[in-house]
Parts: C-alpha cells; sequence; structure tokens
C-alpha cells in the first residue's frame, strides 16, 4: 500500500465523527424479518420469567401469532407492489425487497408455520410420568442415561426453548434469500445455521445419534462457513465491496470511481474465481448438493423428525434463494464460467442422489437421498439463466416444501416401542392396517416422483422447461433419467406399504394431534392443488421472478 | 355453449371412482352396483358421442378449449376424430364387461384392518383408469395427453399388484411377491418410457412454442415452423420409445407377459384391451401427424420390430404353459400387426390397424374373461391341469372356443376384417413384408388350437369333473361380446365409416399416398 493511500486512510478515519449520518432504515419494508425476530426474543424472555406448566402454550402461540403476521406483512408488502413495481434495496443496500425475496419469504414462513405444528405435537409420544411430551429431550443439557435426564422426565420437564430457537432460524432464513451484501449473507447464513445445529441435537428419543448428527452437522457447517468467509473476503479484495450492485459493476467493467486503495488488487480474476467458487461452495452445501451433501443423511435421520421436515423444506428455500440472488444479481457477467461448473454439480447431484437413495433402508435417509436428488432438479433450472429459471425454481421451492413437511410428518406417526419405526421394512403392509395414512404417503412420494397431476410434477416440468430452453437440453436428458431412477425407490416405499403382507410385531400408526394433522391436511392439499392448477402460483412464481439490483 | 359431452364422458367415470371409494366398508355390494352403473352411463354417453359424430364432418369434432396452465402453453383441448371416438366408444363398451366380469374378484376374503376396503378400491381404480384412458384418446393438446397417459399408469399398477387371481392367494406368499414384481416392472418400464418422452415434449415445446396439436400440424403444413431433420428424428424417437413401451413392441414388450399372467382376468383385459391401444393410437395420432418426416425415415426399422413382435409373440405363445402367460403373447403378436399397420402408410393398412385395435379389444376381452372363468374354477393357471372341460362345461368350453377362433381371425369373425386389411394394406406397398407377416396367421392358428385341445378336448381329468358351467353373470359377459364379435365380422361397415375420413386425413399429413396398381400397358 503506497504511502499516499495510507494517509488518506488515515485521515478519512479522523473526519470528525458527526459527519456519519444515522442509517436510514425502512422498518415497514423489513417488518417480516422484524416481527420474527422480535417474537424470538419474546420467547426467551418467555422461557426466563413464565412458569413451566404455561411456556409450552405461551411459546406457540406467541410463534404461530408472530410467523403469521409475517405472513400477512410479505402478503401486504407483495400487494401494494414491492414484489414487482417497488422493488428496492433497503437498509442502506444490505437488503433487497423485490419479488424472489418476497415469494421465498412467504414460503419459509408458511413451511415456518407447519413447522411451529409439527413441533408441538404431543400426542405421539406415549406420556412420561403422566405428562404428555413431544419430540424433543425433557432437558437438553441433561447427559443421556444420566440420573439428571431421569429427573428431568420424571419432573415432566420439556425443551420449550425449541421455538425461540426455531424462530431465530426462520429469521436468518428470512435475510438469507434477501441479502444484498456478502457481510449480510454471512451474517443472516450464521443465524438460521446455528438454531439448526442445535435442533438437531435435543431429540428426546435416539440421543446419542441426534447430538452425533448435530456434532457433524456442526463441524461440517462450520467448515462450509469459514469457506465462504474465505472467499467473501477474496471478492472484497477483487471488488472493493461486499454490496452485491458493485461487485456486479466490477465483473461488468462498468465501476467507476475506484478507491485508489484497492486499485492494486481489484479486477484480479483469480481473486473473483476463487472467491466465488468458495461462496458458492458454502451455499452448495447448505441445499445438499454433490459433492457437498455427506452431511444430509446423517443429520435428516439423526434430528428429531419435526426438525428434519422443516430444515429440509426450509433450508433448501432460503439456500436457493440465496444462490439464485448471488449468481443472477451479482455474477451474471461470470455466467460462462460457473454455468459448466453448475452443470456438472447439477449432473453428479441428480444421478448420485437418485442412485444412491436405491440402497437406503432407512426411510428418513432415503428422503436425505431423495432431497439430494430434488436439489439437483432445481440446480437445472438455476442454471437456465433467465427469468423462467428464477420463476421455475421459485415454484419447485414451494411446492417441494410442502410435500417435505407432510411426509415427515407421516414419518412421526409411524411408531413402535423404541418411538419411531424408521427402517422400511416395519413399513410392510401399512396400506392394509392404515389405508389412509398409507394412501397420504403414497400421494407424497409420488409428488416427490413427479408423478402427472401432482405438484411435483408441475415443478419438475417447469424447472426442466426452462433447462431447456435456456440450451440445457442433455442436462434435462440426465434429469429425466435420474427421475426415472429416482421413482424405483420411491415405488419401492409404496409396494411395501401396500402389496406386503403386516408384519404382526408391526409398528402402530398413532393418531396425531390437529396440529400435526394440519400440517398433512396442508401438505396433500397444496401438493393436489398445485398438480392440477398450477396457474395462480405459477403466475405469483413469474411476477415475482425479477431480481432487484 | 353446447353441452360438453367429452369432457363429461371422462368426468363420469371419474366421479364415479371417487363416489365408489367412498362407500363405507360394509356396503361392498353397493360400491359394485355403483361403478357398474356408472360404466354403464358412461357406455351411454360415450354411444351419443358416436351418434353426434359426423364422419364427414370436420377433423376434430365436438371440441372443447379452455386456458389451464398457460405459463406451460397448455390449454385443455379436447376433439375427436373417427379413430378416437371409435376408441372412447371401445373403452366405455368394455368397463361394463370388465366390471362384470370381476364382480367377485376383489372380496376381501381376509379380515384387515376396519377402513380396508379392497372392493370398493378395485372397481374405484377401475373407473379411474377408464376416465383417464377416455381422456387420452381425446385430448388434442400434447402437454394434456401426457399428464393422462402418465398419471393413468399409477391406479393400474395398484390394479395390477393389489389384486391377484384368488385361487392363488391363499397363503401364497410366491404369488404375492410375484405380483409386486410384475407391478412394478409394469410401471417402471412405462415410467421411464413416460420420462423420456417428457424429455421429447419439452423438446418439441421448445422448438414449437406450442402443445396444440392442431397448431403445431398447421405451423408445419404452411411451413411457418420449421424443424431441423435431426431435430424432428429425436423428437420422434422419444415419443415413439414410450408409445413402444405402451403398445408394446418387441423389444420392449417383456413387462406384459408378467403383468397380465399375475392380475387378475379383467385386470388383465383392461391392460391389453384398453390401456395398451393409448400406445398404438398415440403412434397415428401424435407420432405420425408431428413428426410426419421423421415417420417416413423410421419406418423401416419400425417395419422389422413389428414384424419380430408378430413371429416372436406368436412363436412364444405356442411354448407357453400357463393360459394368461399365452393371451399376452399373443397380444403382444397382434400389437405388431396393429403397429405394422399403422407405418405400412397405407390407407387399407391404417383403417385396418384402426379396426384392429377394436377388434381386438373385443376379441381378447372375449378369450380372457372365459380364460378368467375357467381359472377361477379350478384355481391354476396352467394348461396341462386342464382336459375335457367340453365334456362337463360345455357352454365355456363354446365360449372360449369362439373367443380363440376370433384370435385366430377365423373369417366370418370381426378380427378377421381387420388382419386382412392390415395384410393387404402392407402388401401393396411392401410386399415382402406382407408375405412375413402372414405366418402370423399361420401361429396364431396353432397356438390357438393346441390351447382348445389340451384344455377342452380329451378325456376329463379329475380335478375338472365337478366344474360347474358358465353362471348367468358371466354369460351376460360373454353373450354381448361374442353376438358383437359375429356382428362386426359379418358387417364391419359401421366402423369403417367412421375411421376411413380419419385416416385419410391422417395420411394426407404425412404426405403419403396409396401405391397405385400397375397395369402393364397393353401391346
Amino acid at each position: 500500500m503506497s504511502a499516499s493511500a495510507v494517509h488518506s486512510l488515515w485521515t478519512t478515519a479522523a473526519e470528525p465523527i458527526s459527519k456519519i449520518d444515522a442509517p436510514k432504515i425502512e422498518y415497514a419494508q423489513l417488518s417480516p424479518t422484524l416481527i420474527v425476530i422480535g417474537a424470538a426474543v419474546v420467547g426467551v424472555l418467555i422461557e426466563a420469567f413464565v412458569p413451566r406448566k404455561s411456556r409450552y402454550y405461551a411459546q406457540v402461540f406467541v410463534a404461530v401469532v408472530a410467523l403469521a403476521a409475517a405472513f400477512s406483512a410479505v402478503v401486504a408488502l407483495a400487494a401494494s407492489g414491492y414484489g414487482t413495481t417497488k422493488a428496492h434495496i433497503a437498509a442502506m443496500g444490505a437488503i433487497a425487497v423485490d419479488g424472489p425475496a418476497l415469494f421465498l419469504q412467504g414460503t419459509i414462513l408458511l413451511a415456518g408455520i407447519l413447522g411451529v405444528f409439527t413441533f408441538a405435537e404431543r400426542r405421539l409420544d406415549p406420556q412420561a410420568h403422566g405428562n404428555r411430551v413431544d419430540a424433543f429431550a425433557a432437558q437438553a443439557s441433561a447427559v443421556p442415561g444420566s440420573d439428571t435426564e431421569k429427573a428431568a422426565v420424571k419432573a415432566g420437564f420439556t425443551t420449550t426453548e425449541v421455538f425461540p430457537l426455531l424462530l431465530f432460524a426462520i429469521s436468518g432464513m428470512l435475510v438469507f434469500p434477501s441479502a444484498n451484501d456478502l457481510l449480510t449473507l454471512f451474517v443472516a447464513l450464521e443465524v438460521f445455521s446455528l438454531p439448526l445445529y442445535l435442533l438437531c441435537a435435543v431429540a428426546r428419543r435416539k440421543r446419542l445419534m441426534s447430538q452425533e448428527a448435530a456434532v457433524k452437522y456442526f463441524l461440517l457447517g462450520a467448515f462450509a462457513s469459514a469457506f465462504t468467509l474465505f472467499g467473501i473476503a477474496l471478492l472484497y479484495g477483487y471488488a472493493g465491496s461486499v454490496s452485491y450492485a458493485t461487485i456486479a459493476h466490477v465483473v461488468d467493467g462498468t465501476i467507476t470511481n475506484v478507491d485508489p486503495a484497492l486499485a492494486g488488487t481489484m479486477g484480479n480474476d483469480v481473486l473473483l474465481l476463487i472467491g466465488t467458487a468458495l461462496v458458492v461452495m458454502g451455499l452448495l452445501f447448505k441445499v445438499g448438493a454433490v459433492p457437498f451433501h455427506m452431511w444430509t443423511p446423517d443429520v435428516y435421520q439423526g434430528a428429531p423428525t419435526p426438525v428434519t421436515g422443516f430444515m429440509a423444506a426450509a433450508t433448501k428455500v432460503a439456500a436457493f434463494g440465496a444462490l439464485l440472488r448471488l449468481l443472477y444479481v451479482v455474477l451474471p457477467g461470470l455466467r460462462w464460467d460457473w454455468r459448466p461448473v453448475m452443470w456438472a454439480v447439477a449432473v453428479v447431484t441428480m444421478l448420485g442422489g437418485a442412485i444412491v437413495a436405491i440402497t437406503q433402508t432407512d426411510i428418513k435417509r432415503l428422503l436425505a437421498y431423495s432431497s439430494i436428488a430434488h436439489a439437483g432438479f432445481i440446480l437445472a433450472g438455476v442454471i437456465a439463466t433467465s427469468p423462467d429459471g428464477v420463476s421455475s425454481v421459485l415454484f419447485y421451492l414451494g411446492a417441494y416444501s410442502f410435500v417435505t413437511i407432510g411426509a415427515f410428518a407421516v414419518v412421526t406417526l409411524v411408531r413402535d416401542a423404541g418411538g419411531e419405526a424408521t427402517h422400511l421394512s416395519k413399513w410392510a403392509g401399512l396400506g392394509r392396517r392404515s389405508p389412509l395414512v398409507a394412501a397420504v404417503f403414497a400421494v407424497f412420494l409420488l409428488a416427490f416422483a413427479g408423478i402427472p397431476l401432482t405438484s411435483g410434477f408441475a415443478g419438475k416440468f417447469a424447472v426442466f422447461k426452462a433447462a431447456a430452453e435456456g440450451g440445457a437440453g442433455a442436462l434435462v436428458v440426465v434429469g429425466v433419467i435420474s427421475s426415472a431412477i429416482a421413482a424405483f425407490f420411491y415405488i419401492r416405499v409404496i409396494v411395501l406399504m401396500f402389496f406386503s403382507e403386516p408384519k404382526p410385531e408391526g409398528p402402530t400408526v398413532a393418531v396425531p394431534s390437529p396440529l400435526t394433522m394440519t400440517a398433512i391436511a396442508a401438505g396433500v392439499a397444496v401438493t393436489l392443488v398445485l398438480g392440477v392448477a398450477p396457474q395462480y402460483f405459477l403466475n405469483l412464481a413469474s411476477q415475482a421472478g425479477v431480481f432487484v439490483r | 355453449m353446447s353441452f360438453p359431452l367429452l369432457t363429461a364422458t371422462a368426468v363420469l367415470p371419474a366421479l364415479g371412482a371417487i363416489a365408489t371409494a367412498a362407500v363405507p366398508a360394509a356396503r361392498r355390494v353397493a360400491a359394485k352396483w355403483l361403478a357398474l352403473l356408472v360404466s354403464l352411463g358412461t357406455l351411454a354417453l360415450a354411444a351419443v358421442t358416436l351418434a353426434r359424430f359426423d364422419p364427414d364432418g370436420a377433423r376434430y369434432q365436438l371440441t372443447e378449449s379452455h386456458a389451464w396452465i398457460p405459463d406451460f402453453g397448455v390449454r385443455y383441448q379436447l376433439g375427436v376424430d373417427g379413430i378416437g371416438v371409435a376408441l372412447v366408444a371401445l373403452t366405455a363398451l368394455l368397463m361394463p364387461f370388465v366390471i362384470l366380469a370381476g364382480w367377485h374378484d376383489a372380496d376381501p376374503h381376509e379380515t384387515g384392518s376396519r377402513r380396508w376396503r379392497p372392493t370398493q378400491g378395485f372397481f374405484a381404480l377401475i373407473l379411474a383408469v377408464e376416465a383417464m384412458v377416455i381422456i387420452s384418446f381425446e385430448a388434442t393438446d400434447v402437454f394434456l395427453f401426457y399428464i393422462f397417459f402418465e398419471a393413468m399408469l399409477i391406479p393400474m399398477y395398484f390394479l395390477i399388484g393389489g389384486f391377484g387371481d384368488r385361487a392363488h392367494e391363499h397363503g401364497d406368499e410366491a404369488a404375492a411377491t410375484q405380483r409386486s414384481y410384475a407391478a412394478v416392472k409394469f410401471l417402471l418400464y412405462n415410467l421411464v418410457g413416460g420420462l423420456i418422452m417428457l424429455a421429447a415434449v419439452i423438446g418439441l415445446y421448445v422448438v414449437a412454442g406450442s402443445f396444440s396439436l392442431q397448431e403445431i400440424v398447421h405451423a408445419r403444413a404452411d411451413g411457418s415452423l420449421h424443424m431441423a431433420t435431426s431435430t424432428e428424428r429425436w423428437l420422434f424417437l422419444g415419443f415413439f420409445f414410450a408409445f413402444a413401451v405402451k403398445a408394446p413392441l418387441w423389444p420392449l414388450h417383456t413387462w406384459l407377459p408378467n403383468a397380465m399372467g399375475e392380475a387378475t382376468a379383467p385386470v388383465a383385459v383392461l391392460i391389453t384391451a384398453v390401456v395398451d391401444k393409448v400406445g398404438t393410437f398415440a403412434m397415428l395420432r401424435f407420432c405420425l401427424q408431428l413428426f410426419p418426416e421423421a415417420s417416413k425415415w423410421a419406418t423401416p426399422a419400425i417395419l422389422v420390430l413389428a414384424l419380430i413382435s408378430i413371429v416372436y409373440g406368436a412363436l412364444l405363445a405356442v411354448g407357453q404353459r400357463d393360459i394368461k402367460r399365452l393371451v399376452a403373447y399373443a397380444s403382444i403378436s397382434h400389437f405388431g400387426f396393429i403397429i405394422l399397420g399403422i407405418f405400412a402408410m397405407t390407407t387399407q393398412g391404417q383403417s385396418g390397424a384402426t379396426l384392429y385395435m377394436v377388434n381386438h379389444g373385443i376379441s381378447t376381452a372375449a378369450l380372457m374373461l372365459v380364460a378368467g372363468f375357467l381359472i377361477s374354477r379350478r384355481g391354476s393357471r396352467l394348461i396341462a391341469d386342464y382336459g375335457g372341460v367340453q365334456k362337463v362345461a360345455p357352454v365355456l368350453a363354446g365360449t372360449f372356443l369362439i373367443g380363440g377362433l376370433a384370435t385366430l381371425s377365423l373369417p366370418g369373425l370381426a378380427p378377421f376384417v381387420s388382419e386382412f386389411l392390415v395384410l393387404v394394406g402392407t402388401f401393396t406397398r411392401y410386399p415382402v413384408v406382407g408375405i412375413i407377416a402372414t405366418f402370423g396367421i399361420v401361429l396364431a392358428a396353432l397356438y390357438t388350437l393346441v390351447l382348445y385341445q389340451r384344455t377342452m378336448t380329451g378325456p376329463v381329468k379329475a380335478e375338472v369333473a365337478e366344474m360347474p358351467d358358465l353362471r348367468v353373470r358371466e354369460l351376460l359377459v360373454v353373450a354381448p361380446l361374442i353376438a358383437l364379435l359375429i356382428f362386426l365380422g359379418v358387417y364391419p361397415k359401421p366402423i369403417t365409416d367412421i375411421v376411413n375420413p380419419a385416416v385419410k386425413q391422417t395420411m394426407s399429413d404425412v404426405q403419403k399416398k396409396d401405391p397405385q396398381p400397375e397395369v402393364e400397358a397393353a401391346k
């Protein structure tokens, strides 16, 4: 750094403090996120001040009301045109309020409400010492199998902290797809990841597996975050700014008034390429794309099933949102560099997820690999680099999250003495025992498989069509081949449920409270409606398909 | 707006399926009657459709068109030409017989859950298949067609996997395993075909910007839509693959014997007489019209495959020891004839092929349903387990013989007319192919007559000595089918009148003319 540059830095720092303006924050436009964060803080206070007996009700109430209010705020913002004509950058360039952001926030909030419902379910686990309990540990800090734990169970403790944790995670997810600079992106990433790591660890049953899942998720997630941060540093070195708009300008070569202090490194393509690769890697980790998918099966299996369902749906939505914004807003000028790489990632993700899923014997692991395959299908839409590509991905994410939450909610119902019976062999003959539950699960599986008249088909068609129009015909062919492979294992589960004789010692299907029932019913309804009459939602998605820059 | 007759024909069985599924567990019999009534109502609607259809009128009639998913360029667009209306009528006609023949096939024989309602499920699934098949015969939007072409696999899959021959079920784990194997094989073959078609459907949209059959055909005809030769060929192959799996054409046929062997006889009829027709129908409607050049390009290869299907299917039928599998291989042979007729690209050939679809539906239904009655009496599908049945159950044996004779295309019965037309139509353009195909008929005589001889004639086997003859319900199923076979054998004009204009239209789309007979000039 030259002497004059140092001098300019020093003199800048010595400017009178009064020259820093107070940041201008558009509170109304950020209200969805602010409501959720506020509710999460209230949730923490409830933990501190409300008597143990009434905490559960207070927490559920606060969470549902906050999420519903935030959702109304999103709808109100969209209705007053922030998704289309009034789309702009808020909060001093940190947050974008535009179509994709609002659409994804709406999806995340709906998934969050259904998530709260499944979190709050207290009829499935047998009562412990006369207390209704949920899927979460009596006292997460108690060592599994210890006397403290037994005492906690006996006292009827429950981990009501899961609700504020969920709200914090949701608030991070709301910011993630709307982050308009790399630092906000990173903060949002951490805000939603840390609560999820914790939530994974607090299963009531199979606690060691749950903790193991959390540690794996945390370690790998921490590495991914570190990579992302490193990438952000390199991109800053490249562009001299963390703002998406500025980086995009530097990539396009249309930047004016370069900071002389950064002129030395600025425009260095090595920094750009490595930085992009690292940031995208972090996002692909969250999405669960091959080869960054290793955590998915273990975490999906070990985490409490309601958490898995929520995480599988909402994390994907948030992470794909951020990925789309990064690739479409910041790096369209770099398209010819990232497209081949993303092609390869999409191909191995689709094929890898579908092929490995065939050998799975645990329903949660199976759904984990299936989610990997789906990440591949969505990536095909991302690669399209067209407005159709954006709207198809938005639609797919909306459709997929409801199917996922519904499917995992059904998994929580099938139980034997050891809790949830997730081994596939135990699902044999379920169709004979509980035709309704099996039929509902079959609907979800058919949607995953992309059979026409379900939302899965409409979504798959949308992304493949966008990909084909974007010149990725070969990707579509790989996509249909992996769909065919994937269909095999979905059908295998259906065969098991309907065409196998029930085993005498097989699991029973617990009758859930209206909460889980609502979540499942919403999943089925959305799956069928989006399958038969998707037009309204496709419209919504295509109106929302334009990023603000 | 006039009454949406085509929609009604498809919606009635769909609603019937939902209603049937909703019948309480204790009221099984009500579910059966409901299903039968719905299928008869659908038949009535199909009859009205047939009556309203004017063979010399517009290409597509009774059309309906509504916006459905504008974002995908998809319209809910229905319309029938002569070929479509004939097949809708065939489907609606066969359903009451299928339901009546399967009257007791799904009675619960074990106590499952209170909510387990196999009977309701069975009849609801049959009606669901009917609705989806009918709408795919009526769709003039490629996407709409594709949706139901794929979706019908699911109810079909549950019908094959969920309901087997009653005689086999008691304590027979192996039969259940084989059945679910057959169901999975059916679904996977067809799903793979369908997914490859999906890629082609998307490709077609990218190239043509529309899913409307008529729009694309018009645009291609007036030159406003140009398709590169290689693109057209790839798209054609994508479509054809799916239809060839469904039809089925050798070497994609292997799912059919499994599926027909393991399914109950009415479901087997549903597969071969109704669902598979969608494949051959779609070749005529979509492959030839959308991709005329590619169709001509692929003709030689397809003719060879069809010939192999004819001869190979017939040869394997001769070697079968299982009655239902024998009928399945015979069907493969017959589908070879249908495809041969379609791709011979002559008017007689295509008229014959369409007529063949209808006649094959009726004759296979007759043969298979009687075979089903026979099998349900003895509890075995093996030919060797029978002998001398005609002495104890003469009516059963007699109807079985007529069904068999129809299968081997005896003159005077309906299939003869269509097979003759196909052979003549093929011969005028490809004499060698026509000659080889004729061997299929010889082999058909062999496998049918040997089947009859081994099961029905000879000394009465002890196990069949007590076999009751056809009951009233069973006669009600068989008699009308046989009457139809004889009627259409003597007087096929009602169908050919409807079909011929549509076939001429298709021929002009492919820009093919019938070869003119060469008359040696007088010296």
